[in-house]
């Protein structure tokens, strides 16, 4: 069940190079090694319908990082997914928008990452298969200086991989 | 060498009424609130005692003007204005050729280059006023490719004398390159010369990589790296560019390390369960021992000049505050109080002043206190400053200034404890994280 990291941020890179709308860490990873890609939207098994149908992140409030009602109802589906998909493990990235000192922001990401995995630890999935990744301000989705961009980068993000890779 | 006696003077200006003062006492600037008149110095071309150090003898003093005048202290006279040129290294001066071009110090030297590549370098400062050498003449050898730093050393020699402090000038700074969008930064480590001559990249772009610093030697970088994914602390030799995880514990998420004066003890954040608490360990990542416990976000480490003590930030009272707290941990003090959020903190090296990162109604600012949170001061203020570093002698501080919006990128920028003297520093992209060496010895 040790999750390859380096595969996933090979896989992220792929998936980024191929969608340029939606850069940066956070953007979601394929499953790696023959997970088919992002696969069929519809099709409830893959990586696709995972970050589409259910989405794979959770935003937070100003220097926060309590789950929001719409927070915890995504990660009640991020679950059951994590569930009925055993072979997938997640990595769960932190991030904060650029308001703050690097340090306090790369430890609030990684309370953003936690947050979000003791909820899903609550809701039945093993911890093995979860790992933080705080990521602090060094990876921002939106580059705007205002509200409308900080608020999209205040987020947790689950990036899921099909395990046992290494 | 021989120092000057550390009579104290008021600032020398350039204004008549006070030249009488200034015949008074030997030249002398306090680096104090006083300040705000740059003191005139001329420096001519150095003598090239034979024609292989003819380059090298305009390159030097030319380095030397540009570290006096980059202080804010000095205004360089141009060389046009010059009424005596010195032709010989042992001729008397004309001081009263410099003293009608107002020049209060001169700095004059030659150079020789021998037919093995060494290079002798000698020069002299004298306190034009006073129509006396400030100090005797000194004499530095190396090799030719290494003029940049005996330039430095000669006029970290002069802004001692004047000043009466520490130089600063043959320093290093280690910090992050950046180069990339916003979104898909790419951040190497790179080192250069404080004026950011002699850039030399320590890493690729693979990885990120944050915050490095100094040991105090100078020979070794503490830095946080993603190479394996996840945050770690990492140790880099400078001279070799050989590196290591600092294997505290496995998997552990580290970050914001710092040496401590011994240049074996490390301070850094480990965050575990989303909690981020501050750990002791050494550079063989050996003797982990946890120095703080608080469900906070405590980060930011870093020791007193003495090692007894240990500044850093933690949110433990609902924002981001300062505290000081014994080497080994224990009770901590408060010493922030004002309005706002602070972080960041560095301990001066000389011990009297810790720098900060301060936000407050939206800007942030570096500023300082004293160690109590005392005299608090604020230098600068912008979208984002972040981030300071002291320069070897405690009297400049460099940081790191964003510009806001989509094309926001960051530079290194200095500015004086006095907040004056606020300037750019010269890299080749963008720049962050800035790290000061001590003196190189």
């Amino acid at each position: 069940m040790k999750l390859n990291s380096k595969a996933i941020l090979i896989a992220a890179a792929v998936f980024l190079s191929a969608c340029t709308n939606n850069g940066g860490f956070g953007a979601g990873g394929t499953g790696a090694g023959g997970a088919g890609g992002t696969g069929d939207v519809s099709d409830p098994t893959t990586v696709a319908y995972f970050q589409q149908s259910i989405g794979d992140r959770v935003l937070f409030l100003v220097d926060q990082h309590t789950l929001t009602t719409e927070a915890t109802k995504i990660l009640n589906e991020q679950a059951v997914w994590l569930m009925n998909n055993g072979e997938f493990s997640a990595v769960v990235e932190g991030h904060a928008d650029e308001q703050g000192t690097s340090a306090y922001n790369l430890a609030l990401s990684g309370r953003r990452a936690n947050s979000a995995i003791e909820y899903l630890v609550s809701r039945g999935v093993s911890p093995a298969r979860l790992k933080s990744l705080p990521l602090g301000k060094e990876r921002p989705i939106a580059i705007c200086s205002e509200e409308a961009c900080y608020s999209q980068n205040r987020r947790a993000v689950t990036v899921v991989a099909a395990a046992g890779l290494s | 060498m021989r120092l000057i006696k550390s009579v104290t003077l008021a600032l020398v200006c350039l204004c008549a009424a006070q030249i009488a003062t200034a015949q008074n006492g030997p030249l002398r600037i306090e680096i104090t609130e006083g300040v705000i008149e740059p003191l005139p110095v001329a420096v001519p071309d150095f003598i090239a005692e034979n024609p292989a150090a003819q380059d090298v003898a305009v390159n030097i003093a030319r380095v030397i003007a540009s570290d006096l005048s980059g202080t804010g202290l000095f205004r360089e006279i141009p060389h046009d204005a010059f009424i005596s040129q010195i032709t010989s290294f042992s001729s008397p001066v004309q001081y009263s050729d410099w003293k009608a071009i107002n020049a209060q110090a001169l700095v004059s030297g030659a150079v020789s280059v021998a037919s093995d590549g060494r290079m002798t370098v000698k020069f002299r400062v004298f306190d034009v006023f006073s129509d006396t050498p400030l100090g005797d003449g000194l004499q530095f050898g190396g090799t030719t490719g290494s003029w940049r730093r005996i330039a430095h050393k000669v006029a970290d020699v002069v802004y001692s004398r004047i000043t009466g402090e520490g130089g600063y000038f043959d320093s290093r700074v280690v910090f992050v390159s950046e180069s990339g969008p916003k979104n898909k930064r790419l951040k190497r480590l790179a080192v250069m010369d404080y004026d950011g001559a002699n850039l030399q990249y320590l890493t690729d772009a693979s990885a990120i990589v944050l915050a490095p610093r100094f040991s105090p030697a100078g020979d070794r970088v503490l830095y946080t790296s993603y190479e394996t994914g996840f945050p770690r602390v990492n140790i880099l030799n400078v001279g070799t560019v050989k590196r290591r995880a600092l294997d505290v514990q496995a998997e552990a998420l580290t970050f914001a390390p710092r040496f401590g004066p011994d240049g074996n003890t490390v301070v850094l954040s480990l965050s575990q369960g989303g909690n981020t608490d501050i750990y002791k360990t050494t550079v063989n990542g050996g003797d982990l021992q946890r120095l703080t416990s608080t469900p906070a976000i405590e980060t930011a480490p870093g020791f007193s000049p003495d090692g007894k003590r240990i500044v850093f930030e933690s949110d433990r009272s609902g924002t981001q505050q300062l505290y000081v707290m014994g080497a080994n941990g224990g009770e901590a003090t408060r010493i922030s109080f004002g309005k706002g959020r602070y972080g960041t903190p560095v301990w001066s090296p000389r011990g009297d002043l810790i720098a900060f990162t301060k936000q407050a109604n939206g800007r942030f600012h570096i500023g300082v206190m004293r160690t109590d949170g005392s005299e608090e001061r604020l230098l600068t203020a912008s979208f984002l400053d972040e981030g300071p570093t002291w320069s070897p002698n405690g009297r400049v501080i460099m940081f790191t200034r964003e510009s806001k919006g989509a094309a926001g990128a960051r530079a290194l920028y200095s500015v004086d404890i006095t907040g004056r003297n606020l300037r750019r520093v010269s890299t080749e992209g963008a720049a962050s994280d800035p790290a000061w060496s001590p003196l190189l010895k």
